[in-house]
């Protein structure tokens, strides 16, 4: 190793000798920048998960352009639209189909509790509004009651779930009813219910006798092949003509959702400040780890100071030792954090997981903090005479 | 740079250093003058905290010239720029009163340092062979790949010594280097120096109470609280 440095830096790897040479002070430092990088990655699982939980509603969907009430900041809350206007949007040009979406939550009452799901009343004659697997999952829905169910969702027996198949159902009772579950698909639960259920719009009429075919909660439109998206949703909305609605692009309400989730809603608020309080605990364990180093060598450098080495010298070696320390620190990091993110996930069921796209943000994020934490430390030997450090 | 063969090493003139600020400041040097021939070994005395280590630093270029005038190899220190300050170090071997040895390099690594501070282009098996030489002159032939901290301390000094003296500097500062030896050593170190001198012109200035060194000195000024109080040339 001291040879490979040796030869890579063309001096002698004075950064690895000094921090192999006292071993106590080695593995602190090493625990040190772990234990920072735990804090990051934990904290941005969680916050990711938000995103994760967010997107997986929009990905069971295949569309162009979405249609909702005005105070429908993500797809649960807010009011209806009327059918009306998916017809209307129909006789646009540039639109090839809609169909209307029912969205509500659904309490499962359970002998060991009750189980919340997120019940989507969807056309069973038009899966091409859906992803694939749900498509093929979806068409056996016309059934009056059948039922699709996650089978991640939290409080449930994953093992069982998977185990539904059409000529095997499960059933339980809602409102005087009874869903039959015919088969199961791999959801995940988010953060205001524990799993997905997926039903034809007849059955969810059926089941929410409130709600009418006139009103559905979403509208979900798409657009001819090569048309621009930007321009039919600009037309929509001229010929529509109710301000009240917001019409916009599938993926535009898709972002405005994980925005709202993220900034608006006290959870997201709540994990972007963890995030940030993790981010400002890891740069300051990692000053500390760098700055206590760079202090314990203080005389050596001032030695080398008065040899004539410049201060770009000693920024080489503080370098060295905080890219040693990053890539040190980073694997046992990593195994933590994922270890915990796993026990996270296994008890709560939300999608808390390290990206590999995190763990590189991570990796070149500590890389920095070591490089400017240790910069910063030899301030102090750039600015004094060598005589005074002795 | 200054490569004219010039006689004199050093040249300080008007030399006055403070410690600390206000109230609490204190003059270490007065008004020094005197100059240092080159190839001359001076010798340094005086009672403790006379200022010989500070003024050893400051014509060192250890310590930043407040008032008054050092030319080192013929560059002013007063006011001079880092790049000058690193150039005229790297020309210059400095011995401490600590052994000031790097604790995670082994003995013939700190020696090497001496050597690459000039730069990369020096070829890396000269480099070792250079530094075993002279670690070989200081007689620790069989402790290049020593640790300090497994060295006794006038091994270490010895590494020291041939730290400074590896890079065949034109002028050798050292502050009491043989307070740490014993008798033989300490001879042995500055029978190395006088022949530097005699061979490359090196120049040295060095703190000490040996009486043995006094005779091989050159010149040996005396400072008391901070003045020079006596120069005289020694016998030769
Ligand atoms: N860094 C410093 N800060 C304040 N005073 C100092 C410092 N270094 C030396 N002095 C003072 O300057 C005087 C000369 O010290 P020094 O040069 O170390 O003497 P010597 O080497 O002859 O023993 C002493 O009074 C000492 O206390
Ligand atoms: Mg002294």
């Amino acid at each position: 190793m001291t040879r490979l440095l040796e030869r890579l830096l063309g001096r002698l790897p004075i950064g690895w000798l000094q921090l192999t040479h006292n071993r106590a002070r080695l593995y602190s430092a090493i625990a040190g920048v772990a234990f920072a990088n735990v804090l990051v990655i934990v904290q941005l699982g969680i916050a990711g998960s938000m995103t994760t939980a967010t997107l997986q509603q929009y990905a069971y969907f295949d569309a162009d352009i979405m249609i909702s009430a005005e105070d429908a900041n993500s797809m649960t809350e807010g009011g209806n639209v009327a059918r009306q206007r998916l017809f209307q949007a129909l006789a646009d040009p540039g639109v090839t189909g809609g169909v209307s979406l029912f969205v509500a939550n659904l309490a499962w009452e359970r002998p060991k509790g009750q189980v919340l799901l997120q019940i989507f009343g969807v056309d069973p004659h038009a899966t091409g509004f859906l992803n694939p697997e749900m498509a093929h999952k979806v068409a056996q829905l016309p059934l009056l009651n059948a039922a699709i169910i996650d089978r991640n969702t939290r409080g449930l027996d994953a093992e069982m779930l998977g185990g539904i198949r059409p000529h095997s159902p499960e059933t339980f009772e809602y409102s005087g009813k009874t869903i039959s579950l015919v088969d199961s698909f791999s959801g995940g639960g988010g953060f205001g219910t524990d799993g997905y259920l997926f039903v034809s719009d007849q059955t969810f009429l059926n089941l929410f006798g409130k709600r009418i075919s006139g009103a559905p909660d979403h509208i979900l439109l798409q657009v001819a092949r090569g048309e621009d998206v930007g321009a039919v949703v600009a037309r929509l909305r001229d010929t529509i003509g109710d301000k009240s609605l917001r019409i916009r692009s599938f993926a535009d309400a898709r972002a405005e959702d994980l925005a709202y989730q993220n900034t608006q809603r006290p959870t997201g608020l709540i994990f972007g400040f963890g995030v940030v309080i993790g981010i400002l605990v890891g740069i300051v364990i990692v000053y500390q780890v760098l700055s206590t180093d760079v202090a314990a060598h203080l005389r050596e450098y001032a030695t080398f100071k008065a040899m004539g080495y410049s201060h770009k010298f000693f920024l080489g070696i503080v370098l060295e030792e905080a890219m040693i320390l990053a890539i040190f620190g980073f694997a046992p990091g990593v195994i933590v954090a994922s270890g915990l993110l796993s026990i996270l996930h296994a008890k709560t069921g939300l999608p808390v997981a390290m990206t590999a796209e995190t763990a590189i943000m991570v990796f070149v994020g500590t890389l920095a903090a070591c490089a400017l934490s240790g910069a910063i430390a030899t301030r102090r030997l750039a600015a004094a005479d060598p005589a005074d450090l002795f | 740079m200054n490569t004219k063969p010039d006689e004199t090493a050093i040249v300080v003139k008007g030399l006055n250093h403070w410690f600390g600020t206000g109230e609490a400041r204190k003059q270490a040097i007065y008004d020094v003058d005197l100059s240092f021939r080159r190839g001359s070994l001076t010798v340094l005395m005086g009672p403790s905290g006379s200022g010989k280590t500070t003024f050893l630093t400051l014509i060192g270029c250890l310590r930043d010239v407040m008032d008054g005038s050092v030319q080192l190899l013929g560059h002013e220190l007063n006011g001079a720029s880092t790049a000058t300050n690193e150039m005229l170090r790297r020309r210059s071997g400095f011995i401490f009163q600590a052994h000031n040895l790097h604790e995670s390099l082994s003995a013939i690594q700190n020696v090497m340092m001496g050597l690459q501070v000039h730069g990369r282009g020096i070829d890396k098996r000269q480099t070792r062979e250079a530094a075993a030489h002279i670690l070989g002159l200081v007689g620790l032939a069989d402790r290049v790949e020593y640790l300090p901290g497994n060295l006794s301390g006038g091994q270490k000094q010895r590494v020291a010594v041939a730290r400074a003296l590896v890079g065949n500097p034109e002028v050798v500062f050292a502050d009491e280097p043989t307070a740490a030896l014993d008798r033989e050593s300490g001879m042995n170190v500055v029978k190395i120096l006088k022949r530097l001198g005699a061979e490359r012109g090196t120049t040295t200035i060095m703190v000490t109470h040996d009486g043995r060194i006094l005779e091989q000195a050159d010149r040996i000024v005396t400072l008391e609280d901070g003045r020079v109080v006596g120069k005289s040339d020694a016998a030769p």
